[in-house]
C-alpha cells in the first residue's frame, strides 16, 4: 500500500497479515481436536483428543469459517465469489467470532471448575490459535481517520454500492435457496436441541458473528435479490424444511419447543398486522390468543368445562375460537380505535389485563362460573383427524413421530395459512391503507381512507389469527390458566415478548417476527441460569438493537431506506409490500 | 360552456372557531364547475383553516358546505369520496411509500375491494388491481413521474413531491381540487410548470380552488381571485378588480390590524414581482 494513510491497526505488512490469518484460521479449527480440560464435569465432554465435542464443534466451524474467508481474500479461484464487497470486515468479523466462541469456553472452564489450572494444554493452544486471526485482521491496511472510533469502524463497514452480480440461471438460483434452506434448517436445528447454556451461548455467538459477517461481505443482500426473483419457490422451500424439522427430532422435548416457537410466532406475525402495517401498537395483544385458547378448552370436551357436554371437532372448535377473539377485538377495537398513539396503547394495555383478571376471577365466587378461574380448564382432550389421534406417537416411514411431532406439523398448516392472510393482505387496497394510516393519518383520511374503519379490520383481523393460534395452543399445553396471558412476564407469550417479537425480528416483514419468536423463546429456554433476570437481560439486548439496527434483525425495505438515509430500492421490479417471505429458512440462517 | 355558472362548490356562512380566536368568519364561497378561483390573504388569515372546514379535517363552528346541491358531512374520508379532493400546505405524502403506491392510494375511493377479496384473490381482484395501476400510471406520466414509480416519497427533491401530490389527488377522480399552496418552495421555473398543470387539470374538467401566496402566479391563472383578512371575506373578483381594491393593498401592508406578525412581513399585492415565499406556518395542515 503506498498510501500513507491506508494501513492496519497493528503494524504488519499485508502478506504477513493476510497469512497470519489463515494459519490462524487453520489452527482454531484443529484446536478443535485437542483435549481442552481434564475432566468431563465441564459440559460436552471436551477432554478427548482426536475428536471434537460440544463447544468445540463451534469452534471448529468458526475456524473454518475464518479459513474459508482467508482464502476467498485470496482471490481463490471459486471462492472469489464469497466476499462480493471485497471488503476486510467479513474476515474480521469471523476472526472475531472464532476468538469469542473459544475464549468463552476457556473462561467458562476456568470460571466453572474453579481456575487456570483446569485447562489442559490444548485448551491453551486454542486460545491462542483463535487470537491470531483476530491479530491478522486488525493488520489488514484500512483508511486511517482522526478517531479511534472510526478507525474501528472502517474494519467492520459494508462498503456502499456492491457491484450488481451476474445474472444467475433459475436453477442455480433455485439450487442456492435449497442449500441455504438445507444449512438454515440445520443451523435451526441445532440451536434448538443445544442441552445446556453454554453451548447455547457459543452457538449464538458463531451464528450472530457469521450472519454478520455474509452481511458485510454483501453475501445476504445478494441471497435477498434472488428470493426476489423467487419468492414462491421460496416460500415452499421455507415450508418444507418447517415440515421436515420434527423428522430430524429424536426427542420429542425438541418438538415441543417447536411447536411453542410456531404458537409463540404466529401469534407474532398477527401482532406485526396490527403493529408493524397499521402502524397501531397495542400493548394487549395476547388477550386474543387467550379467548381462542380458552374458547377451545371451552367447546374440546374437557370434563372440567363449563360446557362439558360439547365437544366439538376440531375444526369447529377452531372456528369458534378465531370467532371469539374476533368479537372481542371488535368489542375492545370499536371504543379504542377512535384514540390515536399513546392512548390507544395505554387503553389496549389495560382491555388486556382485564382480560386476565376477568377469566381469574370467573370462577363461580366472585363471578359467573365459566372458567374454574385461577385453577383453568385442565384435561383437554387431544384431537383426533380421521381416527388419527394426535396425542399418540406415529410411526411415518421408519420416524416416529410424537404428540408435539404431530401438533407441530398441525401448527405448521396454520401458520402456513397465516402467512398467507398477512402476505395477500398487506399487497392489496387494504395494506396500502393501513400503511398509508400508519404513514400520515390525516392525509390517509383526506385521501378517501375511512381510518377507524380500516384500523378495525387491521385490529380484528389481527385478533382472530391470535384466537386461532390460540385454539391449538389450548390442546398442545392440555390446559388453559389466566398466567400466561399478561402484559410482562419472563416467559413468553405476553403482550410485551409478541411485541419485541415484532420489533426485534423486523416490522413489516414475513420472516422478522418469526425469527424473533424464535429467538425469545430460545433465549429463557436456553439460558436458564439468567433466571429471574432475563427480563433485565432483554431489556438491555433491546435498547442496543433500537440502537444499532432501529429496523429490526430482518429489515424491510422501506424501514431500511427509513432509518439509513440511502438512496434507492434495492429490488425496483417487485411490488409486494412485505419484505422477504422466507419464512423459516431465514429463521434458522 | 354552459357548465360555467354551474356552481360544483357553494360555502354558506362558515365559521371556524378555535377558543376566543374566530379563524373564520362567516364567509360564503362558491366556486362553478371548469373554475379556477384563487384565495389570498396575509399569513393568518385563516385560509388553511378554511380549507379545512371544506374538506371536513374541521367542523366548523356554523355554517354548511355543499358540494354539487348535496350538504357535505363533516368527514374527510367522506367528503373525498364526494370529490373533493386536496393538497396540503406542508407536504404530506406517505414518506415510506413508493410514488406509485401513493398514488394508488388516492385510488382508494374509487375502488372497493376489500379483504376478502384480497384474500381470496379471485379475478375481480386482480383486474381491479391491474386498472388501478394503469390509471396510477396514467396521472404519474400526466405530472411526468412515470419513471420515478418505484422511488420512494421521501426521495424525491421538493418540487416533484408537490405534483405527487397533486396526482394522489387527482388519483381520486373530484371534480374539484383544492390546493394550498402548490409552489411554496418552488424555483421559477417549477412555478411555471405548475401553471400549466393547474390549467390542464382545469381541462380535464376538474374546477381547481387554490390558495397561493405567489401573486402573479394567482393573477395568471384564477378568473376569479377571493381575499380573506383575519377571517372574512374582504373582496372578491376578477384579477383586476382585486389587484385594484385599496383595501387589500391595506391589509397586505398591515394597518388595520394589531398583533399578526405575519401580515406585516408578506408582500403588497400590487408588487406582484415579490415572489413571497413568506414563511409557511406549521399549523398542520
Ligand atoms: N387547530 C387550531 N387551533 C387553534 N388555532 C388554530 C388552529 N388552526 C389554525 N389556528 C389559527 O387560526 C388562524 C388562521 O390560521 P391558518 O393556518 O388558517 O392561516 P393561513 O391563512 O393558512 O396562513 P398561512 O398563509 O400562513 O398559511 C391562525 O391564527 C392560527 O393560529
Ligand atoms: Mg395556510
Amino acid at each position: 500500500m503506498t498510501d500513507t494513510t491506508t494501513r492496519g491497526l497493528i503494524p504488519l505488512p499485508l502478506p504477513a497479515a493476510r497469512a497470519l490469518l489463515l494459519a490462524g484460521g487453520i489452527a482454531t479449527a484443529a484446536s478443535a481436536f485437542l483435549a481442552w480440560t481434564w475432566t468431563s464435569e465441564f459440559p460436552g465432554d471436551l477432554t478427548i483428543s482426536g475428536y471434537p465435542g460440544g463447544l468445540q464443534w463451534l469452534t471448529f466451524i468458526a475456524g473454518l469459517l475464518t479459513t474459508v474467508f482467508a482464502l476467498a481474500a485470496y482471490d481463490i479461484r471459486g471462492l472469489r465469489g464469497l466476499i462480493p464487497a471485497r471488503n476486510n470486515a467479513p474476515l474480521v468479523l469471523t476472526a472475531l467470532g472464532g476468538f469469542g466462541v473459544t475464549w468463552y469456553t476457556v473462561v467458562s472452564i476456568a470460571a466453572e471448575l474453579g481456575g487456570l489450572a483446569n485447562l489442559e494444554p490444548g485448551g491453551w493452544v486454542a486460545a491462542i490459535a483463535s487470537l491470531l486471526p483476530v491479530i491478522g485482521a486488525f493488520a489488514l491496511p484500512e483508511p486511517r481517520t482522526a478517531s479511534a472510533k472510526g478507525n474501528l469502524k472502517a474494519y467492520l463497514a459494508k462498503p456502499d454500492g456492491i457491484p450488481a452480480p451476474a445474472p444467475l440461471s433459475p436453477w442455480v438460483e433455485r439450487a442456492i435457496i435449497t442449500v441455504a434452506t438445507i444449512v438454515g434448517l440445520a443451523v435451526f436445528t441445532y440451536g434448538i436441541d443445544t442441552e445446556y447454556g453454554e453451548l447455547f451461548v457459543g452457538y449464538l455467538i458463531v451464528v450472530v458473528f457469521a450472519v454478520w459477517a455474509m452481511h458485510t461481505a454483501g453475501l445476504n443482500d445478494r441471497f435477498s435479490r434472488i428470493v426476489a426473483r423467487n419468492r414462491s419457490f421460496t416460500l415452499a422451500m421455507g415450508f418444507a424444511a418447517a415440515i421436515a424439522f420434527p423428522f430430524t427430532q429424536t426427542n420429542d422435548h425438541y418438538a415441543n419447543i417447536g411447536v411453542n416457537i410456531l404458537i409463540f410466532g404466529t401469534v407474532a406475525l398477527g401482532l406485526n398486522i396490527v403493529v408493524g402495517l397499521a402502524g397501531l401498537l397495542d400493548l394487549g395483544y395476547v388477550a386474543f390468543l387467550g379467548v381462542g385458547a380458552y374458547t377451545a378448552a371451552l367447546v374440546s370436551g374437557s370434563e372440567f368445562s363449563r360446557f362439558s357436554g360439547v365437544h366439538f371437532p376440531f375444526w369447529a372448535a377452531a372456528l369458534t375460537g378465531a370467532a371469539a377473539s374476533l368479537v372481542f377485538g371488535v368489542l375492545i377495537g370499536a371504543p379504542t380505535l377512535r384514540l390515536r398513539g399513546d392512548y390507544l396503547a395505554i387503553v389496549t394495555l389495560g382491555f388486556g389485563e382485564i382480560f386476565r383478571i376477568a377469566v381469574n376471577n370467573l370462577d363461580g365466587d366472585s363471578g359467573p362460573d365459566l372458567t374454574n378461574g385461577p385453577n383453568g380448564i385442565p384435561a383437554i382432550p387431544d384431537l383426533k383427524f380421521f381416527g388419527f389421534n394426535l396425542g399418540d406417537a406415529h410411526d411415518i416411514a421408519g420416524f416416529t413421530l410424537g404428540r408435539f411431532a404431530n401438533y407441530y406439523l398441525l401448527m405448521v398448516l396454520i401458520m402456513a395459512i397465516v402467512v398467507l392472510v398477512y402476505t395477500r393482505a398487506a399487497d392489496s387496497r387494504i395494506g396500502r391503507s393501513w400503511i398509508a394510516i400508519r404513514e400520515d393519518e390525516t392525509a390517509a383520511t383526506a385521501m378517501g381512507i375511512n381510518g377507524f374503519r380500516v384500523k378495525l379490520i387491521a385490529f380484528a383481523l389481527g385478533a382472530t389469527l391470535a384466537g386461532l393460534a390460540g385454539t391449538v395452543s389450548a390442546h398442545v399445553t392440555y390446559s388453559v390458566v389466566p398466567t400466561p396471558y399478561q402484559f410482562a412476564g419472563s416467559t413468553p407469550p405476553n403482550s410485551a415478548f409478541l411485541l419485541a417479537a415484532v420489533v426485534l425480528g423486523g416490522m413489516g416483514t414475513v420472516a422478522g417476527p418469526i425469527l424473533g419468536a424464535a429467538l425469545l423463546y430460545l433465549l429463557p429456554e436456553k439460558l436458564v441460569f439468567l433466571q429471574d433476570k432475563s427480563l433485565l437481560a432483554f431489556g438491555i439486548a433491546l435498547i442496543l438493537l433500537m440502537r444499532f439496527r432501529p429496523e429490526g434483525i430482518i429489515a424491510n425495505r422501506r424501514r431500511q431506506l427509513e432509518f439509513h438515509e440511502t438512496g434507492q430500492l434495492d429490488v425496483p421490479e417487485t411490488t409486494t409490500l412485505t419484505g422477504e417471505p422466507a419464512a423459516v429458512t431465514k429463521a434458522g440462517a | 360552456m354552459s357548465t360555467m355558472t354551474t356552481p360544483v362548490l357553494e360555502a354558506r356562512n362558515v365559521t371556524m372557531r378555535f377558543g376566543g380566536l374566530t379563524a373564520v368568519r362567516s364567509v360564503d364561497f362558491t366556486v362553478n364547475a371548469g373554475e379556477i378561483v384563487g384565495l389570498i390573504g396575509p399569513n393568518g388569515a385563516g385560509k388553511t383553516t378554511f380549507f379545512n372546514c371544506l374538506t371536513g379535517l374541521y367542523v366548523p363552528t356554523e355554517g354548511t358546505v355543499t358540494y354539487q346541491g348535496t350538504v357535505l358531512p363533516p368527514k374527510p374520508h367522506l367528503v373525498t369520496k364526494a370529490g373533493i379532493a386536496r393538497t396540503f400546505q406542508n407536504i404530506r405524502l406517505f414518506a415510506n411509500m413508493t410514488v406509485l403506491e401513493n398514488v394508488l392510494v388516492g385510488r382508494h375511493t374509487r375502488t372497493k375491494e376489500g379483504l376478502w377479496s384480497a384474500l381470496l384473490r379471485g379475478p375481480g381482484f386482480k383486474k381491479a388491481e391491474k386498472a388501478s395501476e394503469e390509471r396510477a400510471m396514467e396521472l404519474l406520466e400526466f405530472i411526468g413521474l412515470e419513471a420515478k414509480r418505484d422511488h420512494l416519497a421521501r426521495n424525491l427533491p421538493y418540487g416533484e413531491q408537490r405534483k405527487l401530490e397533486i396526482a394522489r389527488a387527482l388519483a381520486s377522480e373530484p371534480g374539484l381540487l383544492l390546493l394550498d399552496e402548490p409552489t411554496a418552495g418552488m424555483n421559477p421555473q417549477e412555478t411555471r410548470a405548475t401553471e400549466e398543470l393547474v390549467f390542464a387539470i382545469r381541462d380535464m374538467g376538474v374546477a381547481v380552488l387554490l390558495i397561493e401566496h405567489d401573486m402573479r402566479f394567482v393573477f395568471n391563472l384564477s378568473d376569479r381571485v377571493a381575499v380573506l383578512v383575519q377571517g372574512e371575506k374582504l373582496v372578491e373578483g376578477t384579477s383586476e378588480v382585486v389587484q385594484a381594491d385599496e383595501r387589500v393593498i391595506a391589509a397586505y401592508l398591515g394597518e388595520p390590524f394589531d398583533g399578526d406578525p405575519g401580515a406585516t412581513e408578506a408582500a403588497g399585492a400590487d408588487a406582484a414581482d415579490a415572489q413571497s415565499t413568506t414563511s409557511t406556518k406549521g399549523e398542520g395542515q
